[in-house]
């Protein structure tokens, strides 16, 4: 069993808002990165994930599983770092951790004190005194110290400062160098992916644009800047979103349509996943 | 082993990975035998994604550059040195052809792109 998630045409509708049959699926070993502007549905399709939410259709299958019929062990098995904090805001962290730790049943202490000493977590502090980004950290340090097979983080660099976040990659490096673990992360920071992620699944308007290797992704696009005189009606309809400004304009375009280029002088550039996202949420 | 990653490089990185091992291999700062890093640890020190890394080493099995023994790890190939050095000359070959039709575009005689590459020898 090499897919440890698969999602098929799951479906979700609040007023206003709907996950439209949502497809992508991840291989055990690997890092994916789950991206999107705010209010794409990557939290309501992780809180689908985790059957936090019920779905209207579509089937979720965690380690070939039924995420619903089979819940209390798929979770023994997850570990999960939502965006909010969820923890007993009176309680210190040792507490907290002991009304944890018996719900999993490969809870590892030792692991657990290391992660709050690299975190810099002190067990007596209450958790209502926590800033968000310790409170983050509380929740990985939960995450990581259960022996997790995949690990589901929703947003988990948002409240975070650039030199932890860097820690915090080392760390999910780590964790996949057993070849058994596999990691969601969901996030709109995309410099935290730009070089970890093997695979992207971009979200927008609770539709999948695309889920696919990050390097092929990056590959099959390319910005191109140049002279606004260029830009012909007929040239414009190539492009995936145009930014256009006095001196000239920057564009996102697909490599096989890069060649329409070919008697102009523009500038290439491979595009960073930021500029995708930007680009291909505007052109919707 | 020293790889370096250009993030201004226009190559994409699995591309920059594999040339420069397929160099310290023609070098010889590889040899044959060889233990190469896995793809995860190669991931994790150069802090890229695991299929980059992937994708590098399965470039270099196809070339013939590398062999993988499953449970075991990646090695560098017993490929005789004959072999690596038609892979050198077949690089400067290229070039060459490149410098000739840039020649012939300028209207350059042979002698005079002879003579060129007699000052660039010495």
């Amino acid at each position: 069993m090499n897919k440890i998630l698969e999602i098929n045409n799951v479906e979700k509708s609040f007023e206003g808002f709907k996950l439209d049959k949502i497809n992508f699926s991840l291989n055990k070993g690997y890092i994916m990165g789950f991206i999107g502007p705010n209010g794409a549905g990557k939290t309501t399709t992780i809180r689908l994930i985790m059957n936090l939410l019920k779905k209207n259709s579509g089937d979720i299958k965690i380690f070939g599983m039924d995420n619903v019929a089979d819940e209390v062990t798929i979770k023994d098995r997850i570990g999960f770092v939502y965006e909010e904090s969820y923890f007993y805001e009176h309680l210190t962290i040792k507490k907290m951790k002991e009304i944890i730790s018996p719900f999993y049943s490969r809870w590892d202490d030792e692991k657990f004190d290391e992660y709050c000493d690299i975190f810099g977590l002190l067990p007596k502090k209450k958790i209502k005194d926590l800033s968000k980004g310790t409170k983050m950290k509380f929740s990985l340090a939960v995450a990581l110290s259960h022996h997790a097979e995949l690990l589901i983080l929703d947003e988990p660099t948002s409240g975070l400062d650039p030199v932890f976040r860097d820690k915090l990659m080392d760390i999910l490096r780590e964790e996949i160098q057993d070849e058994n673990k596999s990691i969601l992360f969901s996030t709109h920071i995309t410099s935290d992916l730009e070089k970890i992620a093997d695979y992207i699944t971009f979200i927008n308007d609770g539709k999948i644009v695309f889920s696919d290797q990050k390097d092929i992704l990056l590959e099959n696009y390319k910005i191109v800047k140049g002279d606004t005189k260029i830009l012909s009606a007929e040239i414009k309809n190539q492009l995936l979103g145009v930014k256009e400004n006095k001196f000239g304009f920057e564009a996102l375009c697909n490599v096989e349509k890069h060649s329409i280029f070919s008697q102009f002088d523009i500038v290439t550039e491979k595009p960073s996943l930021e500029q995708m996202m930007v680009y291909l949420s505007n052109k919707m | 082993m020293k790889i370096i990653i250009r993030n201004s490089s226009p190559d994409p990185i699995y591309k920059q990975i594999s040339d420069q091992l397929r160099g310290l291999m023609i070098t010889g700062e590889l040899k044959a035998g060889d233990v190469l890093p896995s793809i995860r640890n190669l991931a994790k020190e150069l802090r890229i994604s695991v299929i980059t890394t992937k994708r590098s080493y399965e470039d270099l099995e196809r070339e013939g550059f590398l062999e993988t023994v499953g449970g075991k790890g990646t090695f560098v190939a017993h490929q005789n040195k004959e072999f690596l050095k038609e892979q050198k000359l077949k690089v400067i070959e290229t070039k060459l052809i490149e410098a000739v039709d840039e020649a012939r575009m300028l209207g350059l005689k042979k002698k005079e792109l002879k003579e060129m590459l007699d000052v660039l020898y010495e």
